[in-house]
């Protein structure tokens, strides 16, 4: 490090943001790993448009990745970058409203020319007055890029490709990250004049910092304080799939995946097909149909069938989950939520599938449903879903979303011995087997699986007769049959644990979540309480059956706020279940909520408390 | 309990449930040839599984004393590879239609052919949906009036082996709901093809369509109407005094008269090969059909490659020996990790 002057800050996060050719999802991604081994909190917010190659320069085609890092405990990726990277007009176009006043702004100003301001639809360069409102450095980091790789023989563009690893250097020297971890990374996974190339201007961006009167202080933002343990850096998906492969590791089974490709679902695919070592299976159909009944005849034959997709893909698979709920198999279905109706926002997040998940379906056909909270907690979550599912013999529904599914966090490592262990128990005796004869407890039938001898039995998508589970038309033996498959999910009841509300347990407000905005609700009712109002938060991680003590909570707060990326879904349920005056917080922007966002409507509703007593 | 292969019989095949098409439906035959068929496979009774869409040819599992999975329409051949790919041993059996297999579920038909997964699929033709009550099926000769074709079908069919063949299906198959020894032969076959096995089974709805395949069912006229196929032999049809053969030349089949006394080979008739490098060959065979052709019975394609089930767990056997058997604490403190002291 130079002979610059260092400053602490407690946290900071930064945006970076360009054209989707420009690298900015891997920049964001190597900066997150690097800030993660600097021993930071840390949430990231990675943010793309559906085209893979929009027009280049256009506002379609700008791609963002936040990152929120700090020295204290965080949750959110921040409501308002401190620092935004802007390499083209476009990106600066798209996220300029989002800098906080004062905020840093780095752009590379060579891609200010008079065409890319026209492709942003800027009349003039908007740099220039923009002096006034942040603090604005202009790098010219095209040609600083050329400068450092010119004795490569590379051509002029191949070599602009490298230009991301130059400002990722610069920003390494600016909030004092080790450079080591992205070096290893490059070698590893480029060979010749390319890796040559972006080990170069990496550490070219890094000694610029260094060097440049630009920057008169780096910063540094000091290690959080977490709880001990061994972390690594984790997404939603990538939680998701290792909690799948731990699931087959904990329950003794092999796993089953039957998938189509659809974002932002494809990455599960991707990751659980490399991990043949460890039995899965994965199948990628012609469709998402046959993705699901793939699974399903998966788990006939006893394996863990799962899989997963996203709304479109959630919607043909309804049939088949339909066929599980009459047939009683245990099946996992992960939908991983974005923004609808029909194709949507492919690559945005939304919560718009929780009605979908819970009466999707015809008929009277309940399936438990649950969500999981924040990356990390995707692990977990898929191990709930398969203990529900493989207990009660029931298809299970787990949510996550767009934002789940690409942000990071830190993740702390959990030690595999306190993971539950629970080996799948197959039905094999013949004496007085009955395919639909219950569990006094949970009503689940037995698993008894082809290949077991004596078992021989036939289960289809007609009604069964109880206990025997030959068809039946009969009309009593129909009801009794509906309502108990009703009766078998509300019993998982028993073995959820009761929520936890955040804060007190009464009072004036409680605010409720459920899935992906964990992070922002805990966050703002956190800060409100640190103000001094009274304001709580339940988030519910079970959304089928809801926690018994989820109606007493409830009622101990005089008003309820629901807080959901969709016009209402879980505030409707708690009216009708509770029939308690919820009102609703919702957006649907494709966009996470803003601290502010859940804090303005929280202080609203405190007020009117306030005029009350007044 | 188990029961030893080869002491089972017919009747331990047939479950306790009452059987319940139409009086005179093809699907009895169907079903009578497929319990006789069972013991003779060698495989223990424990290991079949039938699995089935949805049409009258769905109910087929229910009368199956073996383990049975009635699904939904169309989609038997996606449940079936998802049993079939993580359980191998398991012997997998497909009942469709021309409804449920050609039309709502074509695609996974298609996919499931090329796929080339162990898997025998029997596909009922009887050119009508039976369960819903006589509407034309993609397989309805053009111009059949039915309940939703008062006017007559304006449909162009499918042939079911010309679709199956297109897919890449390895065996390739057609025989008659009545002809029982040719349909337990061919079940055999079925059976003993590694890899998916597809049979088209004529079959008569007596409510609906009845007499679709009269010329190839009826005694009288079946020696005109079809074509037996036997590896090696030429394709020679027809009663004596009216013997014909068949001659295939670059893809074109022609229908050649046939003396009592002549030689076939002589006379430059074709003869059949099931093993053909190109599918071409079993293409014009599936061409043939009524009434300048008659309509040949038997195995037209038969050929090897690999099963999906078996490149899968071997990939999953190689990551083991490769990989070593996966270490649940390896993975998830695998790549850049750090610790945070006390």
């Amino acid at each position: 490090m130079g002979s610059k002057r260092v400053e602490e800050l407690e946290g900071v996060a930064i945006r970076f943001t360009g054209d989707s050719g420009d690298g900015m999802q891997l920049t964001g991604t190597k900066f997150t790993e690097s800030t993660a081994l600097a021993g930071n909190d840390l949430s990231t917010f990675p943010d793309f448009p559906a085209e893979i190659r929009a027009p280049a320069g256009t506002l379609a085609g700008v791609s963002g990745f936040q990152i929120h890092f700090s020295s204290h405990d965080i949750r959110t990726p921040a409501d308002a970058p401190d620092v935004l990277v802007a390499f083209n007009p476009a990106a600066l176009r798209a996220n300029l409203g989002d800098l906080r006043p004062g905020g840093m702004l780095i752009v590379n100003s060579d891609a200010f020319t008079d065409k890319n301001l026209e492709r942003a639809g800027y009349e003039a360069d908007p740099l220039p007055g923009l002096h006034d409102r942040y603090r604005v450095v202009e790098i010219p980091v095209t040609r600083l890029n050329r400068e450092a790789l010119k004795d490569l023989s590379l051509g002029q563009r191949e070599a602009d490709r490298s230009k991301n690893f130059f400002c990722l250097g610069l920003m390494y020297w600016l909030y004092s990250r080790p450079v080591e971890g992205t070096l290893k990374w490059i070698d590893a996974r480029f060979a010749g004049e390319v890796k040559e190339a972006n080990r170069r201007t990496l550490l070219a961006g890094y000694h610029f910092g260094e060097t440049t009167e630009l920057f008169p202080v780096s910063y540094v933002v000091p290690r959080a304080k977490i709880e001990p343990g061994r972390y690594r850096n984790i997404t939603g998906n990538q939680a998701l799939a290792w909690g799948i492969v731990a699931a087959g590791v904990q329950m003794q089974r092999p796993v089953f995946l039957g998938a189509y490709p659809i974002t932002p679902a494809s990455d599960v695919l991707h990751e659980l097909s490399r991990y043949r070592h460890f039995g899965v299976k994965t199948f990628q159909a012609e469709d998402e149909i046959a993705a699901a009944a793939s699974a399903v005849g998966a788990s006939y034959a006893g394996m863990l069938g799962i899989c997963t997709t996203s709304g479109p893909g959630f919607v043909l698979k309804q049939e088949a989950l339909n066929l599980a709920v009459m047939v009683e198999l245990p099946l996992v279905v992960v939908d991983i939520q974005r923004g609808g109706p029909s194709t949507g926002l492919p690559t945005k997040v939304e919560q718009g599938d929780l009605l979908l998940a819970l009466y999707g379906r015809n008929s009277d056909s309940p399936v438990p449903v649950i969500a999981a909270a924040t990356p990390g907690d995707c692990f977990y979550s898929a191990l709930e879903a398969f203990r529900i599912a493989v207990k009660y013999m029931t298809p299970v529904v787990l949510l996550s979303d767009g934002y789940l599914a690409n942000s990071a966090e830190p993740w702390r490592i959990p030690d595999v011995e306190t993971l539950v262990r629970a080996p799948v128990a197959f039905r094999s005796d013949p004496a007085g087997f009955k395919p639909y004869a219950r569990d006094p407890e949970s009503l689940a039938r037995p698993w008894a699986i082809p290949g077991t001898p004596g078992l021989e039995h036939r289960v289809g998508g007609l009604e069964k007769e109880d206990v025997s589970g030959n068809v039946s038309y009969s009309p009593t033996n129909h009801e009794r049959m509906t309502r108990l498959r009703a009766e078998k999910v509300a019993r998982i009841v028993q073995d959820i644990p009761p929520i936890e509300v955040n804060g007190s347990p009464r009072g004036e407000l409680l605010v409720v979540g459920w899935g992906s905005t964990h992070g922002t609700i805990t966050s703002a009712v956190e800060e409100l309480r640190a103000a001094g109002r009274d304001v709580s938060s339940i988030h519910l991680r079970h959304l089928n059956p809801f926690p018994a003590n989820l109606g007493e909570v409830l009622r101990g707060f005089r008003q309820v706020l629901v807080a959901e990326l969709n016009l209402g879904h879980l505030a409707r349920l708690l009216r009708a279940e509770f029939l308690v005056p919820a009102e609703s917080l919702t957006k649907v922007q494709g966009q996470p909520f803003k601290v502010s966002e859940i804090k303005a409507r929280a202080e609203a509703m405190l007020g009117r408390a306030t005029r009350r007593e007044a | 309990m188990a029961d030893a292969v080869g002491t089972l019989s017919k009747k331990d095949f047939a479950s306790d449930q009452d059987v319940r098409w139409c009086p005179g439906c093809g699907d009895y035959s169907i079903l009578t040839n497929v319990q006789k068929v069972m013991p003779e496979l060698g495989v223990p009774r424990e290991n079949f599984v039938f699995v089935s869409g949805i049409g009258c040819s769905s109910r087929f599992p229910y009368y199956m004393n073996t383990y049975g999975f009635h699904t939904i329409h169309g989609r038997a051949p996606s449940f079936a590879t998802g049993i079939k790919a993580s359980r191998p041993e398991l012997s997998v059996w497909v009942v469709t239609g021309d409804g449920d297999g050609l039309s709502i579920g074509g695609n996974h038909l298609l996919h499931t052919l090329r796929r080339n997964l162990d898997l025998q699929i029997l596909l009922f033709n009887n050119r009508v949906y039976g369960l819903t009550k006589g509407q034309y099926s993609p397989t309805s000769r053009e111009g059949m009036k039915t309940k939703s074709s008062p006017l007559g079908v304006i449909d162009h069919p499918i042939d079911p082996l010309s679709f199956a063949l297109g897919a890449g299906a390895t065996f390739v198959a057609r025989t008659v709901d009545v002809d029982a020894k040719h349909l337990q032969e061919m079940l055999t076959r079925a059976h003993a093809h590694p890899g998916t096995a597809f049979l088209e089974i004529l079959q008569n709805c007596p409510v609906y369509n009845d007499g679709e395949w009269s010329e190839v069912e009826d005694k009288a006229t079946r020696s005109a109407a079809t074509l037996t196929l036997s590896q090696g032999e030429p394709l020679v049809f027809g009663p004596k005094g009216a013997r014909r053969g068949i001659r295939i030349e670059a893809g074109v089949p022609r229908v050649v008269p046939l003396a009592d006394d002549a030689d076939p080979r002589q006379a430059g008739i074709t003869l059949h090969d099931e093993h053909a490098a190109s599918a071409g060959y079993a293409f014009a065979l599936a061409s043939l059909a009524r009434p300048e052709f008659p309509v040949p019975i038997g195995v037209f394609r038969a050929v090897e490659r690999p099963t999906y089930e078996s490149l899968l767990q071997g990939q999953v056997d190689q990551a083991v020996r490769q990989r070593g058997a996966g270490d649940l604490a390896a993975l998830l403190g695998s790549g850049d990790t750090w610790t945070v002291e006390a």
